[in-house]
């Protein structure tokens, strides 16, 4: 492993802590990912970039910050990165995924938070996380109290930007979603310092366009019942997905994309027979947040889709790109972005929509809709996504837990009995 | 069919169940003992105990939370199949909804045509368990059993808070204010019967009857204050608590 100490350092990040954090890291991805049989040979740059999360990709955005260009760092997939990439910025996740970061958290925050804000606030203030001490700007949304509180936390340093996201789909909405866009891309220029025009956006959103459709065609691949990819490794394809430069990500998923439509013509697959193929619904799961994935692996049944932030919600539906003006562009970015079916909208029956059309497109058995503790915006969602399953004949299992992983032997009896339910 | 007897070990929380059952699927066998602090050691006391007539040749299906505990099991199935499976059998019925209290976990199975369609658990939380029962009858000094004994002559008293730590609290008030034992007794069975119902508003019941399982079915006043709570009866029988085991043993004759 490179030697990354000098960098941390700099960063001023607190190292006796991270020491801790990158001591667990290393057992998680050799008992998740190294574990796993018939592994596609593309996935050897995702066990790279996580085996030094903390170090290739924090090191490229401090180099890319000497030659002056500006790394804005969001939580959320509304934030539009086709606004930032078109100003020469950088856009990077932020850190959020380990019960590592929670006491942190739980420090300043009630503890009936959801884990991903206790943790990504835990991150932030412990200075555990590269990611947040390498950003020159946060950009924040509203898609959750918890989060909107948080903000108010996080931003205390480094500048924060909020867009205000509607909650609900209206022809107005939309419409002062393009303003939230606009006014977000006139502070994105002075902090860039780059004046935005019609040919950069579009370059920007042709860069953005190609990369969704990389990683579309990775999870096209995983509606084949010869299944070329695991669940675990296609959330990791994704979760990675929001660090990444948008251009290399791309030509990664098209290069496993490739491997995975050979592994198809071959007949290659990593399911056993008779694994029962799942859609999960729900709340993200960030980095290194594969609980759920694990299990489900280990107990007869294989991840077919992700219908989550880090899964479909991410990638689904292109931006058009044939506007003349910045205002058309604007518009257009607005439409995309407000396609997304998140539980903060009401009425929200486009997500209910989406999961049973992916569940089919996907060939899957069951459907597991698994919250995040403390979020109530899904966890309320379920009855609505449970009800409308079973009028398709779709089985379900509700499901909600943390990055504890106290639970895990409870989740694994649930999972295991809606398994063996689906054998009948 | 099969020549071999089937055997099922139930590890649960509080008690190790164990039914052995011959190739034609009548019950030869039945033990029950506390699982105790090592679910290996208790498994294999098991092995142990069991008559060489049944045991040899025959196959085993562990199931409970201790189910990955037996070295010996030529399969594991988890408990929500195993109790549909032998709550099914043991009431004889193909349409049934369980009801099975646990000593940690409390389970709602929908059975429709001899198949789990439906279930949900309690989480982390033991209100609606059995924990919670007992520990409240330690509040009160009494056993388990003598809890329900008692609450079956008390009187209508509400305990409102459904997290045991909190409801311990509650117990603790109630005494001090010169409650009757029998009273709180009776709040705390209610409780853990409305917690019951509140966990079978997630589901959708099956058109069949509501049948107890698990530890708590030797209680009378359970049922009384379960079908006091949902609002119809509620069958069960003395062999219930086996049910797990039971439909462990149907397992292992597949």
């Amino acid at each position: 492993m490179a030697d990354y100490v000098k960098m941390w350092q700099d960063l001023g990040m607190d190292l006796k802590s991270h020491d801790m954090l990158c001591q667990v890291l290393p057992t998680a991805v050799g008992d998740v990912f190294l574990t796993q049989q018939s592994r596609p040979k593309a996935m050897d740059f995702w066990d790279l970039v996580i085996s030094e999360v903390h170090g290739i990709r924090p090191a490229e955005l401090i180099e890319a910050q000497k030659a002056g260009r500006k790394v804005f760092g969001t939580f959320c997939v509304f934030v539009p990165d086709e606004i930032v990439i078109a100003l020469n910025g950088i856009v990077t996740g932020l850190c959020g995924g380990s019960q590592f970061w929670v006491p942190g958290g739980e420090a300043v925050l009630p503890k009936n938070t959801c884990p991903l804000i206790k943790a990504s606030v835990g991150a932030r203030l412990g200075r555990t996380c590269p990611f947040f001490r390498i950003a020159d700007v946060y950009v924040g949304e509203t898609t959750c109290d918890g989060k909107k509180k948080a903000y108010e936390i996080l931003g205390q340093d480094v500048p924060m930007i909020i867009m205000d996201v509607p909650q609900m789909k209206r022809p107005k909405d939309i419409l002062k979603w393009k303003d939230e866009i606009a006014e977000f891309a006139a502070k994105a220029e002075e902090i860039t310092g780059n004046a935005l025009t019609v040919e950069n956006l579009k370059a920007a959103i042709r860069t953005v366009n190609a990369k969704r459709r990389a990683m579309q065609r990775v999870y096209d691949a995983r509606k084949s019942l010869t299944l070329p990819i695991s669940g675990r490794d296609a959330l990791l394809m994704t979760q990675i997905s929001f660090f990444d430069d948008p251009e290399r990500c791309a030509q990664m998923c098209n290069r496993l994309a490739d491997e995975l439509e050979q592994r198809i013509a071959d007949g290659v697959s990593v399911a056993n027979p008779g694994d029962k193929r799942i859609l999960i619904t729900g709340t993200p799961l960030a980095v290194p947040n594969w609980k759920l994935h694990n299990i489900i692996e280990t107990s007869g049944a294989v991840v077919v889709c992700e219908e989550m932030c880090t899964g479909t919600r991410y990638f689904e539906n292109p931006v058009d790109d044939s506007g003349e003006t910045l205002d058309d562009l604007f518009m257009a970015l607005a439409e995309r972005y407000m396609k997304n079916n998140c539980a903060c909208f009401t009425p929200n029956p486009g997500r209910v929509e989406d999961i049973i059309r992916l569940a089919k497109a996907y060939q899957a058995d069951g459907v597991i809709d698994c919250s995040l503790k403390f979020c109530g915006l899904y966890d309320i969602e379920k009855r609505t996504v449970a009800e409308a399953l079973k009028a398709e004949g779709i089985p379900v299992l509700p499901l909600e837990t943390d990055y504890e992983d106290s639970d895990a032997g409870q989740l694994r009896t649930r999972i295991e009995a809606f398994v063996e339910m689906l054998n009948g | 069919m099969s020549g071999h007897y089937g055997i099922g070990i139930d590890i649960g929380s509080t008690c190790a169940k164990t039914v052995a059952v011959d190739p034609g699927g009548s019950v030869v066998w039945r033990d029950l003992r506390p699982t105790g602090w090592s679910s290996v050691d208790t498994a294999e006391a098991i092995r142990r105990d069991l008559p060489e007539a049944i045991a040899d040749g025959a196959r085993f299906v562990a199931t409970g939370y201790g189910r990955v505990s037996v070295p010996f099991a030529d399969r594991c199935v988890t408990e929500i199949s195993c109790h549909a499976k032998g709550a099914a059998a043991l009431f004889g019925l193909d349409d049934l909804n369980v009801i099975d209290i646990g000593g940690q976990d409390t389970k709602l199975i929908v059975v429709t045509g001899g198949a789990v369609s439906e279930f949900a658990m309690n989480d982390k939380c033991s209100a609606g368990t059995g924990r919670f029962l007992e520990v409240m009858a330690n509040t009160l000094s009494v056993s388990p059993a003598g809890l329900c004994e008692m609450a079956a002559r008390g009187g209508e008293t509400r305990i409102s808070a459904l997290c045991t730590v909190f409801a311990e609290s509650e117990v603790v008030g109630l005494i001090g204010r010169g409650a009757p034992r029998e009273n709180i007794a009776w709040g705390v069975v209610d409780s853990v019967a409305r917690k019951v119902k509140t966990q079978a508003g997630k589901l959708r019941l099956g058109p069949g009857p509501l049948c107890l399982t698990g530890g708590l079915c030797d209680f009378p006043f359970v049922r009384t204050r379960l079908e006091a709570a949902f609002g119809r009866s509620v069958r069960t029988a003395p062999e219930a608590r086996f049910a797990g085991a039971l439909g462990a043993a149907l397992y292992a004759l597949r």
